[in-house]
């Protein structure tokens, strides 16, 4: 293929058609055709979000109570840039704080050799107090070595925490829907077994599975502090909500791509009398990928909501928590940290979403469904 | 002593000297997306590989991307690194103590690294300061502060460990020692503060009042301002609406609970009781008073979902300053020098980390000292410092003009009645960060009187009940480590020979005599509330 057809296949797949445009005008195709589908794809959507800022300008100016505004959208963008400010600031103060707890504990090692090496000289009572205080010494060498910066997470570090949890949600939703999903789509009578369950627990709000999944990790992890286990527990509660939420969405997609395998490649299984594990292998599960992804997607975009809801409920690190601390703050700036944090929000659903379409177009081989 | 562990994390980029192995690192972090950047090259022509492929690219790039954000890249340097550049210093030069002292050396720390939760509000500054200034850092603790959204949330934490400890309502280790909610036990050793909560009204409710009470229409009504005024609303509201009068308070065994309860039952108005099927406590009231996070009071009131309620700061400045309320009174008035909020930590904790605890403490008294420290005039000396920390977005996070009201030690009625109050804040004069017996058993009557305590029970009860709550043995050791550093002076804390009670007091807005080692007789005498059996006070 030339770079024209790749550059169009690749628009496609990746979700991006308002490129497609550039790339045929780029081509020297028909200009007045890809103006239009500029003007279309481009020029309007941006027209679009200027009138919104008009309006939203507008309305920030009237909706004033006693105790908050609207924020506007200056306000909100200059929020934005103090909020990515603090994170640098941040950094480099945390960064600053352990190069001098280093420092630190190179000297206060130093200073236990030399107590060591006192030690070695003296004799008696006097011996045992200088290797204690050498041992205290080193001790806090060790502890100021380890030191790991205390400061409140940034708006920054929040979306990390946040796109981890959903991630690290959504995977294991993802492994636990998808054999099942190819189970009850082979097996018409695993379907009727599990149809119970599905039917009752998918319409089931998410945020009423937070308190539940709370207490089985809280049971799990009983006994142990915060830091002395492999996960956070807040970490595992999050993503484990985030998990039953998005979990529906993937099973019934698979069940139902799995189900409707076209009759002819079963047929062509059977007359190439391929094995069970073959026929999964080799036709199930490539035939029914594109629906699989496709209820991926919507699960992780339930996923990101669910999330967002859970830690603002529960407290857990992540953008939720963010947001719920600015709102208990209710100082002038809340109200733009919120609108800018919302804005976030929805910008990295997006990106979220537009990962997953492109997955799933790279497995619809070469009719990727409209967006 | 186990001092060396194999290998401990550190941040790669801060440390010059693991340069090579932290490339190494995040070489091997690069292979999975490398390896699917392969298989996109030799994508096959025919439809089936294509299927194949894709699927399996698809696959791998997705688990590719799950593993890179959720796995950590921890590269350490080890003990071997420290040693290194440590033999590399000039000990000759170090001076040696010939004959350091036991106090010298630091508290054997049991665990260093701590999380502690507080609730947006002033009073969450001796942890705030002690970390802030350093006295955390001073006895080799590094502390992170965690926000909870409520009371409910802290305190379910703080018993679940993922808090070591938490700033706390003063009825909150009481309450869940003794079973009142959740129960699990939960110690104190240190008090946060005295005072600094306030009670306020909407503007409607405070223009009725002014109606009934024409004295307090003055631009600078004489204080206390009693409830008696808001009585005749109440009974009509109920009249009218049917149903109690709505007003807010934090949490169930709150200081605001009681506090508002009690001034509302000195004018006889009856604010409900618990009962055994009632836990909202509802039972009877006149007025309805329902649990609302601090910071969403304002709202509420703006909203008119409660029509007054008792908050600490900033709440009650937060009203004044945009107009929607007017704080009537604070519990300085109601009860003088009345315990606010306390440090707290599970009994579990406390028992399994005896070293770190005292550690917390001797921060916390040097924090609360700082808090209070005051020039020769009487100024607070260090509390702009400390309002502008308080300001901060992770912290209280209110305009620091707001939360300096109250902490300067002005509280705000009405613009136009302003009243210097000197001790709306107290972190540690008066002796309020000991942890008085005498205080735990106040909150134990207050629970008895409105029957959250379900049971008659005899003296000896609350006394030995507060016992198990307060340590003041280990505020008392804490501080005896400071003396001995010379940070702290002996006439600072209560002396040697005292038992845990305050002086006898009748400093309350009623006038009512509280003597803690009689708390029959002091439930006995509200008029609105629960009684007991008198006999019960001699056992």
């Amino acid at each position: 293929m030339n770079w024209r057809g790749n550059l169009l296949r690749f628009c496609d797949v990746a979700g991006l058609p308002i490129l497609e445009p550039f790339v045929r005008l780029a081509a020297g195709e028909d200009k007045r055709e890809q103006c239009i589908g500029i003007a279309k794809f481009i020029l309007l959507p941006i027209g679009a979000v200027c009138v919104f800022l008009l309006l939203w300008a507008g309305a920030a100016s009237n909706v004033v109570t006693d105790s908050a505004k609207l924020p506007s959208p200056q306000a909100t963008w200059a929020a934005g840039k103090q909020l990515i400010g603090m994170h640098y600031d941040q950094r480099a103060a945390d960064k600053a704080a352990k190069q001098a707890k280093l420092t630190e504990a190179v000297q206060l090692l130093a200073e236990s050799n030399a107590y060591t090496a006192a030690a070695a000289e003296a004799s008696g009572e006097t011996q045992t107090l200088l290797e204690n205080k050498s041992l205290a010494l080193k001790k806090r060498a060790v502890t100021a070595a380890n030191f790991t910066p205390s400061s409140a997470p940034t708006f920054i570090d929040q979306i990390w925490t946040s796109v981890k949890t959903v991630f690290f949600g959504f995977f294991l939703a993802t492994i636990v829907a998808v054999p099942v999903g190819v189970l009850c789509g082979m097996s018409p009578w695993f379907n009727a077994a599990m149809t119970p369950f599905i039917q009752i627990f998918k319409p089931v709000s998410p945020l009423a599975w937070l308190p539940l999944a709370f207490i089985v990790i809280m049971w799990y992890y009983a006994g142990y502090s915060s830091g002395e286990t492999f996960f956070n527990k807040a970490f595992l509660i999050s993503a484990s909500t985030v998990c039953l939420c998005s979990l529906w969405p993937t099973l019934v997609n698979t069940t139902l791509g799995v189900a409707s395998v076209d009759k002819d490649f079963i047929n062509v299984a059977d007359v190439l009398r391929l094995s069970w594990w073959q026929r999964l292998t080799k036709i199930i599960l490539p035939a029914s990928l594109p629906l699989m992804f496709a209820g991926m997607r919507i699960s992780l975009g339930v996923g990101w909501m669910v999330l967002i809801a859970a830690d603002m409920l529960a407290q857990n690190p992540g953008l939720g928590k963010f947001v719920w601390d600015e709102f208990q703050n209710g100082s002038e700036l809340t109200y733009a940290r919120i609108a800018f944090s919302v804005i976030v929000i929805g910008m990295i659903g997006l990106v979220l979403d537009r990962i997953m379409i492109f997955f799933r177009n790279l497995v619809s081989f070469g009719n990727p469904s409209p967006v | 002593m186990p001092i060396c562990p194999s290998s401990f994390c550190l941040e790669s980029e801060s440390v010059p000297f693991t340069q090579s192995e932290s490339d190494a690192s995040s070489r091997a972090e690069l292979a999975p997306v490398r390896q699917s950047v392969s298989l996109k090259q030799s994508a096959g022509s025919t439809r089936a590989s294509f299927i194949a492929t894709s699927g399996k690219l698809a696959l791998l790039g997705f688990v590719a991307l799950s593993g890179m954000l959720t796995g950590c890249s921890d590269s350490g340097v080890t003990l071997e690194d420290l040693e290194a550049a440590a033999a590399k210093v000039d000990i000759s030069k170090i001076e040696i103590d010939a004959e350091p002292s036991d106090s010298a050396v630091m508290l054997d720390l049991e665990k260093s690294d701590l999380t502690f939760g507080f609730i947006k509000l002033t009073d969450c500054a001796p942890l705030v300061i002690a970390k802030e200034k350093g006295y955390f850092d001073d006895e080799g603790l590094n502390v992170t502060l965690d926000t909870q959204s409520n009371w409910k949330i802290l305190l379910d934490n703080v018993i679940n460990g993922q808090l070591d400890g938490a700033h706390m309502l003063a009825g909150q280790p009481i309450g869940a020692t003794i079973g009142v909610g959740t129960k699990s036990p939960i110690v104190t050793a240190y008090s946060l503060d005295y005072n600094g909560n306030g009670i306020t009204v909407s503007n409607e409710v405070w223009a009725q009042m002014q109606e009934n009470d024409p004295a307090l229409k003055s631009p600078t009504p004489k204080h206390p301002i009693s409830a008696a005024s808001l009585k005749p609303i109440v009974e009509e509201y109920l009249q009218d609406a049917g149903e109690p009068f709505p007003m807010g308070m934090v949490f169930p065994v709150s200081t605001h609970n009681y506090e508002i309860r009690y001034w509302l039952a000195a004018s006889g108005i009856h604010p409900g009781m618990y009962t055994e099927s009632d836990i909202k406590g509802f039972t009877d009231a006149q007025v309805k008073l329902s649990t609302v996070p601090p910071p969403q009071m304002p709202q509420n009131l703006e909203a008119d979902i409660v029509k007054g309620y008792c908050v600490g700061e900033p709440w009650n400045q937060k009203a004044v300053v945009t107009g929607i309320g007017v704080p009537v009174t604070t519990n300085y008035d109601i009860w003088k020098n009345n315990p606010e909020k306390v440090f707290g930590v599970t009994e579990e904790w406390a028992e399994k980390h005896p070293q770190t605890h005292l550690a917390v403490i001797k921060a916390l008294i040097r924090a609360g000292k700082w808090l209070d420290s005051t020039d020769e005039s009487g100024k607070l000396v260090n509390r702009e410092e400390a309002v502008e920390i308080l300001s901060r977005k992770d912290y209280v996070g209110a305009e620091k003009e707001v939360i300096g009201n109250s902490m300067m030690g002005t509280f705000i009625f009405q613009s136009t009645d302003v009243r210097e109050m000197p001790d709306f804040n107290v972190f540690f004069k008066h002796e309020a960060s000991y942890p008085h017996y005498s205080d735990a058993i106040w909150f134990l009557t207050q629970m008895r009187r409105w029957g959250q305590i379900t049971e008659s029970k005899p003296a000896s009860w609350y006394a030995d009940t507060a016992k198990k709550i307060y340590r003041p043995e280990i505020y008392r050791q804490a501080a005896e480590l400071l003396i001995s550093e010379g940070k702290l002076d002996p006439n600072e804390i209560p002396a040697p020979d005292y038992d845990g009670y305050r002086a006898v007091t009748t400093e309350f807005i009623d006038g009512n005599e509280y003597d803690a080692k009689d708390p029959i007789g002091y439930i006995n005498s509200f008029e609105i509330g629960n009684k007991d059996d008198e006999s019960l006070a001699k056992k």
